[in-house]
């Protein structure tokens, strides 16, 4: 369905080893036990409920004790369309009754780590609260599933899905690394029950949680694919600076580190670590945006936001920025990876995109003045207190707009206030702002420019019926290659007619970990493949 | 038990005259010479003073003179040089993003110098004027004064200051206000001591019976005769500022990205390349070490100097 | 002495409810609330009803006088409530890292006297000679160092030094090992932090120390001692140190007061879940009730630490014991 570029690619040189990953590639057989310590690059998060929180703070640290309906195939998470059953048996199931219909047949015999049996009324529970939570439950993906109708539980090990219409983003909604499947008792007990505690029926057993600090689970000998886990044991460890997480690998305290780190820290670690470090790479479903305020002057005038996109040289920050960030590709609002997204030649034609740099900072220049701008006016970023990749892009996006002139100042502010900027307070002239999806299914993932009264998570308060109206036929458009140029319409529209929003580059994510660590593969988004169901060490590795 | 009383409040009198010294060295000092007679004896008698004062005015010199002395832009990044080694185009290396790491230092001295004059400044003067206030007008204002300073007492200056700055937010206008408040509690405590000494003085009588008013007398007769402790504490307190700061900002909580400040260049890649880079951790440690080193020698001197009873004979 | 003690312990309570309004009042002024942050920190669609339920839940919703009284109140009867941020109580969230931050400080200042006390007195002995001057930069510079900026120097040091004697790259552990545990291995990861705030410590009591002596050695009853011709030696060490070493145990009993503010930073170079750590994390994520009872502690070590060093100098020192 998706067609990747060429993923785990190593350049760090001779001394990287080749991640190669697959097990049976590996030309080694898994090995059994070890204790294996990884860190978690961010602070703790709020909760522990997966169907609450969006960031991977909590799947990192949670998702080895839980188990879903679907993932994403652990050993092939480098196509995040390749989705196997987890809970379920057999393939993932066709639709019926004209693709309304998904009926999943449950594994039987499986235990949540309590002892309890895992039955379809487990499922059905966890469901009905992602999809229709009750009054007072957050779910933050509530919105992928508005074509579920309703779940049944017919028996213990049928789960039934009824669709209001066919939708192909239903199974990858389904499939979503943060659908743990909860025990219908404890939600009963108290739906709140797994904000602060965790029981599920995955690999690992909880054995501690020291909030902040760590999480140490031991392998759950009833697990249901036999022969795994292959650890006996795994601890992460909270470290939110990235020079801790460096240094964990540097000195062997943490074998990996999950979401990624600019290429001068591989080459740094690669230099310094050789063979006894590996390196995977791959484009990644996160982007970074520039959202001006549609609200204030003088960004309400497209002349004034043509102005700041032209003004940045992506071709030239790929180049240099990648170095030092976790930022690399050029792109539209499609993931780069996918097959509707832009090539090269259709950037090109788009303002911000082309090839003569300084005709387009000329252009800036007396669009500007033509807008009649203040220069003498300092205007706000607004951005988020994260140094990777947010406040060096940040940094980058002041610099590139001083080269016309615009002054801005930086405000930097935990991830808190941030959003209270963004969503209530607005007092920003500018925004760094984020895409940043598990599954990529480019149609669901551009609905984030979609006007800000129908999908709130565009902050630009922006109104245009146009703009909805071009996604819309991209979104209900069912052949591939018309899609693929309504999805141009709407994306030339949202760059470059109107200038709503500004890409700035996509992330690249660069894994290293030390290569004793075996069978976990690199895949475009950090919340994929942290089953750790796996994944082995082999302590020959480190001779 | 009447005398073991009295010994336990001679005793805690004699710690808070320590803890005065230890945090902020000073006692009363005689009036007896003008400043600059002081500044002058002083550099003879104290070469480390007298080194200190140039460092001192060096620092002063270039930050007023940043643009002229920086040999690059601090904040025109320059990808073709990203963590370049030191070097003769760049003296001390460049930093991730390829700005110049020693024209940042240089820049990095304007920020660190205001914000260290200003709420040095600010917050003793004013800790000044509360503290001879309090001890000249005595009674309940004294008592409760001195409450309200045990309180500000009992945190941490960074404490202190990570709670105000989270009120107020971050940027180098509001770090200053952060500096600034536990500052005043700070020197009004240690002023105070002094004057309390002060106001027992005849000619402060014999002000209060010409019958001059609370104000006049407060600023005409007893601020001058507390600008010893004063001085010393100005001092000490930029030193003391210009550290806060650097721990503010590298908590990413003080100035923000690309103004050029010595505790925010210790951040995010400062650390994380240190092994392969270690010149963009190094210098900017340094420029702080140097910065508060000269100010607390200075202020070191300028206590020796000034109090009688520690000077060589 | 039951008396003065007792009349030392009221004082703290003013003391104690100025810092507890100082605190409550800072806090609530911090924009943005706790519950805003629970539910709507990241991205994602949230349900506003769930924000108003935590504030509701929590007591945001009431008066501020209320909500103060009510907090305030639980501290007298011994009930510090509980972590607004992850609703667990908070002596429990307080407890292990109490201990880890305790035994840096400890470690810490145990570092301090062993350089300080050596130091100072070489320092006043010799005092105006190189010696002298030598001791007063490295101390002053002591003070002058960013405690962070040293950390990172340890670190950078241990990889330097551990590749080129070992062959590998050797730093300490990223997980917090408790001494009862592996004293080696928790040795090995709270040596360094309690180096860096160590050092810049023992700057303050080497200048104490210093002063403190110069101070005795002019006094005369060591000019007596001198002139009966006791040699030099005996003079500082029997009848000059031990006297002197009043205001130099107040200046460690302040400074180990206000550690705590030291390892707000330190513990963020070495990945330290302390007190400090929790400070910065409570303070960012509005935890109002968290971080009042972390002040509020800072506070309580600072003001009993006062009372202690009361109790020590009378110990110390003959005039106030005779009296």
């Amino acid at each position: 369905m998706l067609g990747f570029r060429a993923l785990a690619a190593v350049t760090a040189g001779a001394a990287a080893m080749l991640a190669t990953g697959f097990a049976a590639a590996d030309g080694h057989k898994p090995k059994y036990g070890g204790h294996f310590t990884f860190v978690i690059p961010a602070k703790a998060p709020p909760s522990l409920d997966a169907h609450r929180e969006t960031t991977y703070a909590v799947i990192h640290p949670a998702r080895p004790f839980y188990s879903t309906l679907l993932r994403v195939n652990p050993n092939n998470p480098a196509d995040p369309a390749d989705f196997v059953c987890d809970l379920c048996v057999g393939d993932v199931p066709k639709p019926s009754n004209k693709g309304k219909t998904y009926t999943f047949t449950l594994r039987s015999g499986v235990k949540f780590h309590d002892g309890t049996p895992l039955t379809s009324a487990d499922v059905k529970a966890s469901f009905d609260k992602i999809i229709f939570p009750p009054e007072g439950v957050s779910s933050a993906r509530k919105s992928f599933y508005q074509m579920v109708d309703s779940v049944a539980a017919p028996n213990a090990t049928t789960v039934v899905f009824n669709l209001k219409y066919a939708s192909s983003a239903f199974i990858p909604a389904l499939a979503a690394p943060y659908n743990f499947i909860y025990s219908k008792a404890k939600l009963d007990a108290d739906i709140h029950w797994y904000e602060k505690n965790i029981l599920g029926s995955g690999p690992f057993i909880l054995e501690e949680y020291q909030s902040g600090a760590q999480i140490t689970g031991r392998k759950n000998p009833d697990y249901y694919l036999k022969g795994q886990p292959y650890l006996d044991k795994i601890t992460g460890v909270f470290a939110n600076k990235e020079s801790i997480q460096v240094q964990a690998l540097r000195g062997n305290r943490a074998s990996a580190q999950f979401r990624g780190f600019p290429p001068k820290t591989r080459d740094d670690l690669v230099a310094a670590l050789g063979d006894k470090a590996t390196v995977q790479e791959s484009d990644w479903n996160c982007v970074l945006l520039a959202t001006p305020n549609h609200s204030v002057k003088p960004f309400d005038d497209v002349r004034v936001r043509r102005a700041l996109t032209l003004a940045v040289d992506r071709w030239g920050g790929s180049q240099y920025l990648s170095k030092i960030a976790i930022v690399k590709t050029v792109g539209g609002i499609v993931f780069p990876g996918s097959n509707l997204a832009a090539t090269k030649a259709e950037l090109m034609d788009m303002d911000g995109y082309r090839e003569d740099l300084e005709a387009s900072r000329e252009r800036a220049r007396s669009l500007l003045k033509e807008a009649g701008v203040d220069l003498s006016k300092t205007y706000v970023l607004n951005n988020r207190a994260v140094d990777q990749p947010y406040k060096v892009v940040g940094v980058w996006l002041l610099d590139q707009w001083r080269q016309i002139g615009l002054n801005f100042e930086q405000k930097v502010q935990p991830t808190g206030p941030f959003y209270a900027t963004l969503r209530e307070k607005g007092d920003f002239d500018v925004s760094i702002d984020f895409n940043c999806q598990s599954i990529v299914n480019p149609p669901i993932d551009t609905s984030k420019y979609l006007s800000s009264d129908i999908n709130p998570q565009n902050y630009g308060r922006i109104i245009d019926r146009k703009m909805d109206d071009l996604y819309n036929a991209m979104l209900l458009e069912a052949d591939p290659k018309k899609q693929r140029e309504k999805m141009r319409e709407y994306e030339r529209y949202v760059l470059h007619d109107e200038v709503k929003q500004m890409i700035t580059l996509w992330w690249y994510r660069t894994t290293v970990h030390r290569s004793h660590f075996k069978g976990w593969k690199v895949s475009p988004s950090h919340y994929l493949g942290q089953a750790l169901d796996n994944v082995w060490l082999d302590p020959d590795a480190d001779k | 038990m009447r005398g073991l009383i009295r010994a336990f409040d001679i005793a805690e009198a004699g710690r808070n005259k320590v803890m005065n010294v230890a945090t902020t060295t000073v006692d009363a000092a005689p009036v007896e010479k003008t400043f600059l007679q002081k500044l002058g004896r002083m550099a003879r008698r104290q070469p480390l003073g007298a080194v200190s004062g140039m460092m001192i005015l060096i620092m002063v010199l270039v930050a007023i003179f940043a643009d002229f002395v920086a040999p690059h832009d601090p904040v025109t990044m320059n990808f073709i040089d990203q963590l370049a080694a030191p070097s003769a185009t760049y003296l001390l290396g460049t930093d991730e993003l390829g700005r110049d790491i020693f024209s940042r230092i240089i820049h990095g001295s304007r920020t660190a110098l205001v914000i260290g004059f200003v709420s040095a400044f600010v917050g003793a003067t004013l800790g000044l004027v509360l503290g001879v206030t309090s001890a000249y007008l005595g009674g309940l204002f004294d008592l409760i004064f001195q409450r309200i300073v045990d309180i500000f007492m009992a945190f941490p200056l960074i404490i202190m200051a990570l709670a105000i700055v989270s009120v107020f937010g971050s940027g180098v206008g509001n770090v200053i206000i952060a500096i600034t408040i536990p500052f005043i509690p700070k020197c009004a405590r240690v002023v105070r001591s002094s004057a309390l000494a002060l106001r027992e003085i005849p000619y402060i009588d014999a002000a209060r019976a010409c019958g001059y008013s609370h104000t006049r007398i407060v600023l005409v007769h007893m601020v001058p005769n507390v600008m010893a402790p004063y001085l010393i504490m100005v001092t000490s307190f930029v030193g003391q500022a210009i550290l806060l700061e650097a721990s503010l900002s590298y908590l990413g909580l003080g100035v923000q990205e690309p103004t050029a400040a010595w505790g925010l260049m210790l951040r995010g890649g400062a650390e994380q390349f240190f092994e392969s880079a270690p010149w963009v951790a190094i210098f900017p440690g340094l420029a702080i070490t140097l910065a508060v080193f000269a100010f607390n020698l200075f202020g070191d001197s300028l206590r020796d100097a000034l109090d009688p009873k520690l000077r060589s004979t | 002495m039951h008396k003065y003690l007792v009349k030392r312990m009221l004082m703290m309570v003013p003391t104690l409810i100025g810092a507890a309004i100082l605190v409550f009042s800072l806090m609530h002024m911090i924009p943005g609330d706790v519950c805003a942050l629970r539910y709507a920190g990241t991205g994602g669609t949230f349900d506003v009803n769930q924000i108003e339920q935590c504030r509701e839940g929590l007591g945001l919703n009431r008066p501020l006088l209320v909500q103060f009284f009510d907090w305030i109140g639980g501290f007298f009867i011994g009930d510090f409530g509980t972590s607004m941020w992850t609703d667990r109580p908070i002596t429990e969230e307080m407890g292990p890292r109490i201990l880890l931050s305790l035994q840096v400080a400890i470690m810490a200042t145990i570092i301090s006297i062993f350089i300080s006390i050596p130091l100072g007195t070489i320092s006043a002995v010799k005092q105006n000679s190189w010696i002298d001057y030598t001791v007063r930069c490295i101390s002053i510079a002591g003070i002058a160092m960013p405690s962070f900026w040293l950390g990172i120097l340890i670190m950078l040091g241990l990889l330097a030094v551990s590749n080129q004697f070992l062959g590998y790259g050797w730093i300490p552990p990223i997980q917090y090992i408790p001494p009862l545990s592996d004293p080696i291995g928790n040795l090995t990861q709270l040596i360094w932090p309690a180096l860096a705030t160590g050092y810049r410590y023992s700057a303050v009591a080497t200048r104490m120390t210093r002063s403190a002596l110069l101070e005795v050695l002019r006094e005369d009853y060591i000019r007596t001692a001198r002139a009966k011709g006791v040699i030099e030696k005996l003079v500082v060490n029997r009848h000059a140190l031990k006297n002197s070493m009043l205001p130099v145990v107040t200046v460690i009993g302040i400074e180990f007061a206000f550690l705590m503010g030291g390892l707000v930073v330190t513990e963020q170079v070495f990945n330290l879940n302390g007190l400090g750590k929790l400070f910065v994390d409570s303070v960012t994520n509005h935890d109002y009730t968290l971080t009042q009872a972390l002040v509020m502690l800072v506070a309580f070590i600072f003001v009993v630490m006062n009372i202690v060093i009361d109790v020590i100098y009378a110990w110390l020192d003959p005039r106030i014991r005779y009296s």
